[in-house]
């Protein structure tokens, strides 16, 4: 069996930022769209830390802050979807139809 | 690493992002313990001086240009010109916040605070050239606006601008730092500088133009150019008034700075086609879909995404000139666009009653001051001369005539046309309709008229004197090009 390489963890990466975007696309419901867009940043994350294995350190502290911003993200979007629900006592997407052209 | 402790000038090059941290948390802290009735204006003032302070430490800094933080932050001419744009929109923003405050009764103390968080972002993002901080930068900035745009809690549209802002923002800021990830591992570092060396040797690496790709995407996101544009707008629609002139004006900025620093300063392979196509798209769309608003925040909405897409044809043009035609467009389309938002929200009303067309109808009568505001303002969006807006798309379209896109120019020219109608008949409205229902008249606080003042001498200065401007801008380009 060939070693795992770099170019192994591009393709796992590149496998969860598509899982991710069709996520984002399709769900319906804005707690797991939340999670789809963790699941493009964590495919980030494993990016960074592959091309470590190439070019030093600097990826895997990027990767750090990524994490750190990931959380701060989070944090505030679920404050705004609270803030969404107190109003409209739903997190289904189609029920965010206030304003359409 | 020559030095591992960093040196005194250091900090000064991170200065006016020192003071406006300093002067949020001081908001963030006395919010609670102030008075609830006092809080409005003595937070307020507090916020105003901390962006004036923050314009003063520019000054300053501009004296020390060069690169600090382990050649995190670049102090330059170009720096500097979009730190005193970036802080002047939050200035002019909080002064005319006072009164839709008051008259949305919203408690406002973080508001406040929120406002200079975001401005600390925008700073820093044009004068980060490390893609690390950018990203932090950009982060910073997003999340206060996201915050912002749902300031008006009660409101469902309000909270719904929000989610919507919120979820498309950080999708965006996801591929954009997909790209950044694409663009390390085929250069090997997060630099721009490093980046642009990498970049000269050919063959350049395919992961190189994807990464720019993505980060073009997550950049056009931020700056609501076509195809990016769906989320605009909405949350112009939902978001408080003062909070869209602040939102529609100083990130763009910011992300327009980032931009350029990626785009030409790295010399981004295979960038001329991705922004041609987003240039006509945004002029076409943003403008196609403005003629059948009544709604005018959205109206203003789909303009900004037209007014991004001229903007992109500056990106395409030959650097020398694109870059100097793309910073006076950003400023002037800065002080006419923060100037019409403070309009709107004055004449909003409690709980933003009052923002389709029919209610602008007999403003011209009702308050003439007021519409003769609007009226110069919608005057330099459409480009008239006498106007900052005319010499923005002047110097753009002129600089991407002097690169041969002859093409993109036409469309960009015709796009005028069409925009110069929606933009003329909010002014008829005003002037040539009589009011169907009564809309009450409230008289235009001191501080609204300060920033209206403000906004209306800038348009007209750009307008009528650009020279200084465009030639501060030009010397800055070329610094930052060789």
């Amino acid at each position: 069996m060939a070693p795992i390489s770099t170019l192994h963890y591009l393709v796992v990466a590149a496998a969860l930022f598509i899982l991710g975007v069709i996520g984002v696309l399709t769900r319906r419901n804005v707690v797991i769209v939340l999670m789809s867009i963790e699941l493009i940043l964590n495919a980030v994350n494993l990016n960074l830390v592959a091309f470590s294995r190439i070019w030093g350190l600097h990826g895997q502290i990027f990767a750090i802050f990524v994490i750190t911003d990931a959380a701060a993200e989070a944090a505030v979007g679920l404050g705004i979807l609270i803030a969404f629900f107190r109003n409209k006592e739903t997190v289904n997407m189609d029920e965010v139809d206030l304003m359409k052209w | 690493m020559a030095q591992t402790i960093p040196q005194g000038v250091e900090y000064v090059r991170i200065l006016p992002e020192i003071v406006l941290s300093l002067f949020g948390m001081v908001i963030m802290v006395l919010d609670p313990l102030v008075d609830e009735r006092s809080t409005q204006k003595l937070l307020g003032l507090i916020a105003l001086i901390g962006s004036v302070a923050a314009i003063a430490a520019t000054l300053y800094q501009s004296q020390f240009p060069g690169l600090g933080f382990w050649g995190m932050v670049k102090v330059d001419g170009f720096s500097t010109f979009f730190h005193i744009l970036v802080t002047a929109i939050a200035a002019v923003v909080i002064l005319s916040s006072f009164e839709y405050m008051q008259v949305q009764q919203i408690r406002a103390g973080e508001y406040y605070g929120l406002i200079l968080f975001g401005a600390v972002g925008m700073c820093l993002m044009s004068s980060a050239v490390e893609l690390v901080l950018i990203f932090i930068a950009l982060e910073t900035s997003s999340i206060s606006t996201y915050v912002l745009a749902g300031f008006r809690r009660r409101a469902a549209i309000s909270s719904e601008a929000s989610l919507k802002y919120f979820l498309l923002g950080s999708f965006a800021t996801a591929f954009f730092l997909y790209g950044v990830a694409l663009m390390f591992g085929a250069t090997g570092s997060t630099s721009i500088s490093v980046i642009a060396q990498a970049l000269r040797l050919s063959p350049v690496p395919v992961l190189a133009y994807a990464g720019i790709a993505f980060m073009f995407v997550g950049l056009g996101f931020k700056v609501a150019a076509a195809p990016f544009h769906v989320w605009t707008p909405d949350v112009y629609e939902g978001a408080p008034a003062p909070v869209v002139g602040f939102m529609s004006t100083a990130p763009k900025a910011a992300a327009f700075a980032v931009l350029l620093r990626v785009m030409f300063e790295s010399n981004a392979p295979g960038r001329l086609w991705l922004i041609w196509v987003a240039a006509a798209l945004s002029m076409t769309l943003g403008n196609v879909g403005a003629l059948v608003q009544q709604n005018v925040k959205r109206l203003l909405a789909y303009s900004s995404i037209a007014h991004a897409g001229y903007l992109l044809v500056a990106f395409a043009a030959l650097a020398n000139n694109g870059i100097p035609a793309a910073m006076f467009y950003t400023a002037s389309y800065a002080a006419m666009n923060v100037g019409a938002f403070a309009v709107v929200s004055h004449l909003a009303g409690a709980g933003e009653r009052y923002v389709t067309l029919d209610d602008y109808a007999g403003l011209g009568r009702r308050s003439p001051l007021l519409a003769a505001t609007l009226t110069i303002f919608l005057l330099s969006l459409i480009g008239i001369p006498m106007t900052g807006g005319f010499f923005a798309k002047f110097y753009v379209f002129s600089a991407a005539l002097q690169a041969n896109l002859v093409g993109l120019t036409i469309i960009g020219v015709l796009n005028s046309a069409v925009g110069a109608y929606y933009y003329l008949r909010i002014i008829v409205v005003m002037y040539m309709r009589e009011a169907r229902e009564e809309v009450p008249a409230i008289p235009v606080s001191p501080a609204l008229g300060a920033a209206l003042g403000i906004s209306v001498a800038a348009t007209l200065y750009l307008g009528l004197l650009p020279g200084r401007v465009l030639e501060y801008a030009s010397r800055s380009a070329a610094e930052l090009l060789h």
